[in-house]
């Protein structure tokens, strides 16, 4: 029996981690492919159909290239970093649930976890490491600015994203994702939190470094910012963990507001359950493509004085008035 | 290889003793570097990532235009100036072909004025084109940067139109046009006058009440007029500073003072004043090219004066005179008395100055060039102190500088 259930959570971790694999890899066509729409462009479209089998060229082309260490790096920290970066990104899904039960089969691996949120919380942070040590080993000025960017940002929004969860937690009055999600069968919680949802993604788009808060590379200014240095896989690593994060955000935006896998006819049809998921990340990822296409970037320090000025007391403010209102009319 | 090491007591002179210290960090941006236009190199003293020295290094493109322009004939050397500012190749033209013309003192006919005032302002609106869309891209607004080139696009197509180039069109020659212009170009710059006001008034759209754009250029970068003028700024740089310049006013060339348009001036100078500027200088030039393609007169398109212009082709066959004019213009060039002349053109960038000295002869004996870009980029130290390196990105984008210009 144990045997089983080990054999169980390996077959469900491999699919997970192909999701964001499979996912990273044509969320970079996606993008690619939705950009050159917004800008007047046809995008790749020369690899198989309409451009399938690009991201398969591009990871290819990333293989075969040379990977440059640099001389006078720390050689141990430069090759950890990207490593630090990706693995958050490729277990973060682990909590989400993807569908209803069928037939008594759960889809999600550890998705009854009664501490899903924290573990959400706890894995993202991690990946700050990442992009700090990658910035700081590379002995690249560009680099150093980048990684210090970085840091700041995503330490400072970090705590808007936290207190963006607590709004769901409160009203779902549990930590378990999966009773999260159970919990909007009736009632998706965008409509009970807009302030929360609207923080909670700004938050996740500045803690996935992506336009307009993309500060961090800032291609126009520091070139790359914290992976100037890294090449060849390497810095695949690091594109892989962009792209896995913009995933993983728009899961966890779908799973805590939009409802998660309801949908029409979910309760006759759980089988729906998962493309109704699906749907929704796709909506998010290209909100997030979008913003990325129309948008300047912000500059460095006014988005910290945004997020520490603005964003914090809104999500303060989100959390205590939810709290109330949960006191007053559910307690 | 050795890691060449950089002594800092050779740069004494350009940092603040703090750098030597070890307090602030040299930064060396470009000349490979996205944002420095070309190969503009940097030098930054940071204290965090606050600019508190910038030194403008220049001459990574010296293409020894000036000089190679003194071996050849006038003629000749008229394929070299377009090299120069490479957004601007046609204005570059214009400014060399008057300083010959008033050296030889050549006539120009009517109707090639017009076409060449007509080139010149969409040659204006491509560089102004090129300008907003790597400064939007510099600011981080991806998108606008292909809407403009979608409509630069357009614009270089009437010109391959005219002359088969679409950049290096040596189009205007001593005493005219190279030829006249082609079955079809009216239709298409009527067609360009017609879809392009809508077209700016999506890229406003896109930028000038963006808050996030705003804030990125409201109050960065500032200069102020008495500065401007010091340090020799011209064209909408000058402008955006509030000094209402402008040589096609001021000094009329090419019938410029029988169009009707205005000078667009800005206030404070700083990075929002330049856009603000080069915005509406793109509608005053479609104003000036409307006016100019309603009003294209007949007649020929280069002068009579054979001694200085080829004779049409047609008449080689059956003219001894015409033959032997083409053989010496071809092969000797004309001859050029001795003197010197300055002609100073208004370029997208600001005052196009050529000074030409001829010996007699049938090449010049010096060619100088006062190009806007080099007054431009001499001037960034002044507006980049204090400021960001993000903010540095974007003064050095809104002051649309081109390395090709500042580097003959």
């Amino acid at each position: 029996m144990d045997l089983l259930l080990l054999l169980e959570w390996s077959i469900k971790s491999v699919v997970i981690i192909v999701i964001i694999l499979g996912g990273f890899a044509y969320t970079t066509l996606y993008e690619r492919r939705a950009n050159a729409r917004i800008q007047t462009r046809i995008g790749p479209n020369r690899a198989g159909p309409w451009g399938l089998l690009q991201p398969i060229a591009d990871a290819i082309k990333l293989i075969f290239k040379e990977e440059l260490i640099p001389d006078k790096s720390d050689k141990v920290l430069f090759v950890l970093a990207p490593v630090i970066t990706v693995v958050p990104a490729l277990i973060l899904l682990a909590v989400i649930p993807m569908g209803p039960d069928i037939l008594g089969f759960k889809l999600g691996l550890a998705d009854d976890i009664n501490v899903g949120v924290l573990y959400i919380m706890a894995v993202a942070s991690i990946a700050v490491y990442g992009i700090v040590i990658a910035g700081w080993a590379s002995n690249n000025k560009y680099a150093l600015l980048g990684g210090l960017r970085a840091s700041a940002q995503m330490v400072s929004y970090e705590l808007s994203l936290g207190l963006a969860f607590i709004g769901p937690i409160l009203i779902a009055n549990t930590m378990n994702i999966r009773e999260i999600v159970v919990a909007q069968k009736g009632l998706w919680y965008i409509v009970l939190q807009p302030l929360g949802f609207l923080i909670y993604f700004i938050a996740a788009v500045a803690e996935v470094n992506r336009a307009p808060f993309d500060m961090p590379e800032a291609e126009q200014e520091l070139i790359a910012g914290y992976h100037v240095e890294y090449s060849g896989l390497k810095f695949a690593l690091f594109f892989m963990a962009e792209y896995g994060k913009m995933i993983v955000i728009s899961f966890i935006g779908a799973t805590l507001f939009l409802g998660g896998y309801w949908g029409p006819f979910v309760d006759q049809a759980p089988l729906l359950g998962p493309f109704y998921l699906f749907a929704k990340v796709v909506i998010l990822l290209f909100v997030l493509i979008w913003i990325r296409a129309t948008f300047p970037r912000i500059r460095y320090d006014r988005l910290m004085a945004f997020g520490w000025k603005i964003m914090l007391p809104a999500a303060l403010f989100n959390v205590v008035i939810t709290a109330a209102i949960v006191l007053l009319v559910g307690g | 290889m050795r890691q060449m090491d950089i002594r800092l007591d050779e740069l004494k002179h350009l940092v603040s003793d703090r750098a030597i210290e070890g307090e602030t960090v040299l930064l060396n941006m470009g000349p490979q570097h996205p944002s420095t236009h070309g190969v503009l190199r940097l030098l930054l003293e940071l204290d965090g990532e606050r600019v508190v020295n910038c030194v403008p290094d220049v001459g990574f493109l010296h293409t020894g235009i000036e000089k190679n322009m003194e071996t050849k004939t006038y003629e000749k050397a008229l394929v070299m100036a377009d090299r120069m500012d490479y957004l601007n190749n046609l204005g570059n033209n214009l400014c060399y072909c008057l300083a010959v013309e008033k050296l030889v003192d050549l006539d120009v006919p009517e109707r090639a004025q017009v076409i060449r005032v007509l080139l010149t302002e969409l040659q204006r609106i491509a560089s102004h084109l090129v300008f907003l869309g790597t400064h939007a891209l510099d600011t981080g607004a991806m998108s606008v940067f292909l809407y403009c080139f979608r409509e630069r696009e357009i614009i270089l197509d009437i010109f391959e139109m005219c002359s088969g180039g679409r950049m290096m069109t040596a189009f205007f020659r001593p005493g005219g046009l190279w030829r006249d212009i082609p079955e079809g170009f009216e239709d298409a710059v009527r067609d360009f006058v017609d879809i392009f006001p809508r077209r700016i008034d999506q890229y406003e759209a896109l930028l000038t009440k963006n808050p996030i754009y705003l804030d990125r250029t409201k109050g960065i970068g500032g200069i102020s007029s008495e500065d401007a003028l010091r340090w020799g700024l011209t064209g909408p740089n000058l402008r955006a500073a509030g000094v209402k310049f402008d040589l096609r006013k001021a000094n009329p060339y090419s019938g410029y003072e029988r169009y009707d348009f205005e000078i667009p001036v800005g206030s404070a100078g700083d990075v929002y004043d330049r856009y603000q500027v080069r915005v509406a200088e793109l509608r005053q030039s479609l104003r000036i090219v409307e006016q100019a393609l309603n009003n294209i007169p007949g007649g020929p398109v280069r002068s009579g004066n054979r001694k200085f212009v080829p004779p049409p082709r047609s008449e080689l066959g059956t003219s001894m005179e015409a033959l032997i004019h083409h053989f010496k213009l071809w092969t000797e060039g004309f001859p050029a008395p001795k003197g010197s002349v300055f002609v100073a053109v208004e370029s997208p960038r600001g005052e196009l100055g050529c000074y030409l000295e001829g010996d007699g002869g049938p090449k010049p004996y010096r060619i100088h060039f006062r190009t806007p870009s080099f007054a431009t980029v001499q001037a960034i130290p002044v507006m980049a102190q204090g400021y960001l390196v993000a903010d540095l990105v974007a003064i050095i984008s809104s002051l649309d500088a081109v390395l090709g210009d500042v580097d003959r």
